[in-house]
């Protein structure tokens, strides 16, 4: 593969599939965030 | 009887011999270089951890003779140890992951976008790097630099160009403590006024500690499925997170970010000091390698302010620009930095929380940008 190819596939894939992974997790976290809400005696304690 | 004196007499200057000669040059040009490391380490407290280390075992490499990087010497012992089979950067991350608090990403989720776009110089700078005629596996060691993450670096750089390490690994770490010189002018450059005024509000307390437990597991799993080649770098992060957050196993965690992190840090700079040896590190790549660090830093900066301006303008004018400078790695430089520039323009303007959202999502974003990197090289089958 020649190096332009390369560069271009590596920045596209790259950047997209970080954006992608990053923006899938931040979804896991709000789920993680809904599904283990904080409770009242937890809330007190902090 | 006297014959054999005088030769025992003329190896007890041969270092000398060998320094000042013409052959020596390069080595002797390395000692200034080990003395600037060390003043910069010492009286600047620029990364002093990694500088001091780093100075010293670029001095031990360079004084003729000593031999410390071949075969059986201390520094060549201490790089088999830990560098070549990238033991040291992942043994690092474990104390990192223990003592970063991802609470305040976790009650904003969202700001982890941030730590994707605060990488986008890492990819922009491996085109600049190709340009410029490195080899795609030296570009892609060169680019990790602006991933600001020092571990990062030298575990890609030494899986894949190891000739390159002593410089990448200086330019990462140099660069990640001159952040608060570097990113103002950037941040001020691409902000309007009325955008760098912008208050955020305060965070409200809203993360239970069952989420804060299952956090590192699920990120494990998730950016391990997604790509499998950054798992020991993302794996080792959580489990120091894990040990922190599960709170049963505090004489490990304490091990891990203090003793562990400790040993490590000085036996990691000693070897990357060992790399630095003059024919070797003075050549016009490296001075092409500091070049290339800096534009990645600065367009990681950009990007990040950028994105910043995209968010702010699509919340309605409720997100500052500023945050999006904190998507980077250097922690908690760059969130402190968002927070100076902050309160610059407005004294009651208080950003630390978000920005140390964005820049614990940075430290993620970083180490995704490596292990994205790996397994697309992987999926070329260039690795």
């Amino acid at each position: 593969m020649d190096n332009w190819a390369f560069g271009i596939t590596m920045t596209v894939v790259g950047v997209g599939g970080t954006f992608l992974t990053l923006w899938i997790l931040s979804l896991v976290m709000s789920l993680l965030k809904k599904a283990f809400p904080l409770s009242d005696e937890e809330s007190k304690a902090k | 009887m006297l014959e054999s004196v005088l030769g025992g007499l003329s190896g007890l200057g041969s270092g000398a011999a060998q320094l000042f000669s013409l052959q020596g040059l390069p080595n002797l040009v390395m000692l200034a270089i080990a003395a600037a490391l060390l003043y910069l380490g010492v009286r600047k407290q620029v990364e002093p951890l990694l500088l001091v280390p780093i100075g010293f075992g670029c001095l031990l490499v360079n004084v003729p003779l000593g031999d410390l990087m071949e075969a059986g010497g201390l520094l060549r012992i201490l790089y088999d140890m830990g560098i070549a089979n990238e033991l040291f950067p992942l043994l690092i991350f474990i104390g990192i992951g223990a003592m970063i608090d991802f609470g305040v990403l976790l009650e904003n989720p969202k700001i982890l976008l941030f730590g994707a776009a605060g990488q986008i110089g890492i990819f922009l700078t491996l085109l600049l790097a190709l340009a410029l005629g490195f080899t795609q596996l030296e570009a892609v060691s060169i680019a990790i630099i602006g991933a600001m993450d020092g571990p990062t670096a030298i575990y890609v750089t030494s899986q894949f160009a190891p000739h390159l390490l002593g410089p990448v690994s200086v330019a990462a770490y140099s660069y990640m403590a001159l952040v608060p010189i570097i990113q103002p002018p950037i941040m001020r450059a691409l902000t309007t006024q009325k955008e760098r005024v912008v208050r955020m509000g305060t965070l409200k307390k809203s993360v239970s500690p069952t989420t804060r437990l299952l956090f590192p597991i699920v990120v494990t799993l998730v950016t391990g499925l997604i790509a499998p080649k950054g798992l020991p770098l993302m794996g080792t992060i959580m489990l120091g997170n894990f040990m922190r957050e599960c709170g049963v196993v505090a004489r490990l965690t304490k091990a891990s970010e203090n003793e562990i992190a400790n040993v490590v840090t000085l036996f990691l700079g000693l070897a990357i000091g060992g790399t630095m040896e003059g024919k070797a590190f003075l050549t016009p790549q490296t001075l092409l390698i500091f070049g290339l660090g800096f534009i990645a830093i600065c367009l990681d900066t950009a990007a990040g302010v950028l994105f910043g301006k995209l968010v702010c303008w699509a919340s309605g004018g409720k997100v500052n620009p500023l945050v999006g400078a904190a998507g980077i790695s250097a922690y908690p430089m760059a969130a402190r930095v968002v927070q100076a520039q902050g309160q610059r323009y407005d004294k009651r303007n208080y950003l630390l929380m978000h920005a140390a959202g964005a820049n614990t999502g940075g430290q993620i974003g970083s180490v995704m940008a490596a292990a994205v990197m790996l397994s697309v090289l992987t999926g070329m089958g260039l690795i």
